[in-house]
């Protein structure tokens, strides 16, 4: 956890102008090459440019210590402890209940915005406590954007949709050339470069899910939490955001919520299994971490007997 | 031919027999039958009794509907013959003007805090509680209200007038701009909160965007409504004959008002123009009717 801390200064969450905060932020070696074109705080596209010295170091981004929630006097999850490595995608698998998205919507605290949750444990971001007394959630998410299960794009056009968050955080340099970039890095640049007007309403539903994508790019963010962003879709746009996660994930750390066990397996490095907990007398249930582990150990030897009823399908 | 197809039986009236028992279905044809009788003769009449009176206004409207009852004040006596109802134009607008300018952003802004700030709080419920009462209390006691409040020290005007007008629409815009707030997908909120965006950037730049045309809808109707009001004017306004556009201090005329007092005096002069008047009003507000649908059909939530 103090190790953690190092590549990224102790203050990036304090509340300060957003603009101020991106550039003073000292960016890990990897993330941005300094002979980047354009704006130098532009993750760079091609992969094959991107050095990535801090990756088998398995630098630490989320370090969860015992963390659980509640919605008002109910508990929802609890006793979650984990860490979560820089560029890797990270999959969190658990039956309908098992607190999957309240764990996701924990870590950039999404879950503030519910009325009645409250956030047990701790949960420290490149060494930095996130639910500190200094800390802006505001700032939190700028660094830690999300995607969630239906595609939400804005009732505005495609390109505004993908402006919306350069914009408020009152992004100076070319636009235009930003929305492109984010377009083509979520893949959905050649489908809509002749629409860019037209009203984001109009894509489908994967398309949506993509543009929601760049949108979350847009604000070029650290991490990128998904909450089972496929579940709407058909196989073939799942295929796509798959596909697009691989090449994500050279450039951003992706922690991803889904049901399906299947692309947990294919896609992810490190999975997560958390499973309802019942009590027997009041028969209220919560979510805990039953096996965090590397995807392929999860997958061929897990450690825990519910792991392996759930993976192999024989449940309960 | 697919498989429910299939294992229906070809024949015609043997078919029948086979999938219902005739005298259940009979007995719950008749009564479906009588039931969508009764609501048809309902609508029949709950719309012919608006078919009627826009036919009647019409009709009798267009007698004295000329350029010159559209652009002259009336004339000096309700006798005479000729001019028209522009100086009670000209006030109607005025003041609908200056208490939509009033009306709308304070009501909006108060659908704001209810929606998204005040939540279940006592301060919520005690101006939506109020509101609602608002909607419900008698136009006229508005206008009483104002004419002891403030009519009795600064005399009759287009500002009293447009005071009482602003209080009659401020809570119906209050309740309509907050369902529609209400109705702003949630999903839309936490994708702006997740890119980082504050709570009054999520209301600025999302919010009120995707509840814009609910929001005007409900302020054109609030316009439609106060447009018609005559108990308040009578008390706050006191209607002129002349082409009045001072503000303050200078009693002034309005259109429901003109109608009214030409209505109800005894010459057939009067008469006449208080029908072409009628028309006029009901053109505007049913103008501005139109408007709000138009503006709701656009609406994108």
């Amino acid at each position: 956890m103090v190790a953690a801390g190092s590549a990224v200064a102790d203050d990036v969450l304090l509340k300060r102008p957003a603009a101020d905060l991106l550039g003073a932020r000292p960016l890990p070696p990897g993330l941005h090459p300094p002979s980047s074109l354009g704006d130098p705080r532009m993750p760079e596209v091609e992969p094959q440019e991107v050095e990535r010295p801090g990756r088998s170091e398995q630098e630490i981004v989320f370090s969860l210590a015992n963390l659980g929630v509640t919605y008002g006097k109910s508990l929802a999850l609890t006793g979650v402890t984990m860490d979560i490595y820089k560029h890797q995608i990270t999959a969190i698998i658990g039956p309908s209940g098992c607190g999957k998205s309240t764990l996701i919507r924990c870590l950039n605290r999404m879950n503030d915005l519910i009325p009645g949750a409250a956030v047990t444990g701790s949960a420290f971001y490149h060494g930095e406590d996130l639910y500190g007394p200094r800390v802006d959630p505001v700032v939190v998410r700028r660094h830690i954007g999300m995607v969630f299960q239906r595609p939400n794009p804005f009732p505005k056009s495609i390109y505004d949709n993908v402006a919306f968050g350069p914009r408020i955080n009152g992004f100076k340099g070319d636009l235009d050339e930003l929305v492109e970039r984010c377009l083509r890095q979520a893949a959905l640049w050649d489908e809509v470069k002749n629409s860019l007007r037209k009203s984001a309403l109009a894509l489908s539903g994967g398309q949506q899910q993509r543009l929601c994508i760049a949108r979350a790019i847009a604000v070029e963010p650290d991490v990128i939490l998904m909450d089972e962003p496929a579940s709407a879709l058909d196989p073939i746009s799942t295929t796509k955001i798959e596909d697009l996660m691989q090449e994500l994930k050279e450039h951003y750390s992706i922690v991803i919520v889904t049901h399906n066990m299947q692309q947990a397996a294919r896609m992810s490095d490190k999975t997560a299994f958390l499973y309802t907990e019942v009590d027997q007398g009041t028969s209220e249930r919560w979510g805990i971490l039953v096996e965090y582990d590397a995807t392929g150990v999860m997958f061929t030897k897990p450690c825990d007997k519910r792991t392996e009823d759930y993976i192999s399908g024989r449940f309960g | 031919m697919n498989g429910i197809d299939a294992a229906i039986p070809v024949a015609g009236e043997s078919t029948l027999n086979r999938w219902t028992d005739e005298r259940v279905a009979s007995g719950r044809r008749w009564r479906n039958r009588l039931m969508a009788g009764f609501m048809g003769a309902a609508l029949a009449v709950s719309v012919s009794v608006v078919g009627l009176i826009l036919l009647y206004v019409v009709k009798a409207g267009l007698g004295a509907m000329s350029w010159e009852f559209l652009t002259q004040p009336p004339p000096y006596s309700y006798r005479l013959e000729g001019g028209g109802f522009v100086n009670g134009l000209i006030g109607t607008a005025i003041m609908l003007v200056f208490a939509t300018v009033v009306s709308a952003p304070m009501g909006v802004m108060a659908a704001v805090y209810l929606a998204e700030y005040g939540g279940k709080g006592t301060l919520a419920k005690l101006i939506r509680f109020f509101s609602d009462v608002m909607t419900g209390v008698p136009s006229v006691f508005v206008g009483l209200f104002v004419y002891t409040a403030l009519v009795t020290s600064f005399g009759f005007g287009a500002s009293m007038g447009a005071i009482a007008l602003t209080i009659i629409m401020l809570p119906i815009i209050i309740r309509s701009s907050e369902e529609m707030l209400r109705l702003v997908p949630r999903d839309l909120k936490d994708a702006s909160h997740a890119l980082g965006a504050s709570k009054s950037q999520t209301i600025v730049r999302v919010v009120l965007p995707s509840a814009a045309p609910g929001i005007s809808t409900g302020v054109m109707l609030a316009v439609a409504r106060a447009a018609g009001e005559t108990a308040p004017l009578i008390l706050t306004i006191l209607g002129a004959q002349a082409i009045v556009t001072k503000l303050w201090d200078e009693a002034i005329a309005a259109l429901p008002l003109q109608i009214f007092d030409g209505a109800r005096n005894p010459f057939a002069a009067g008469v006449e123009r208080a029908w072409a008047g009628a028309l006029e009003l009901v053109v505007i507000v049913l103008a501005f009717t139109l408007l709000a649908r138009l503006l709701a059909s656009r609406s994108r939530i």
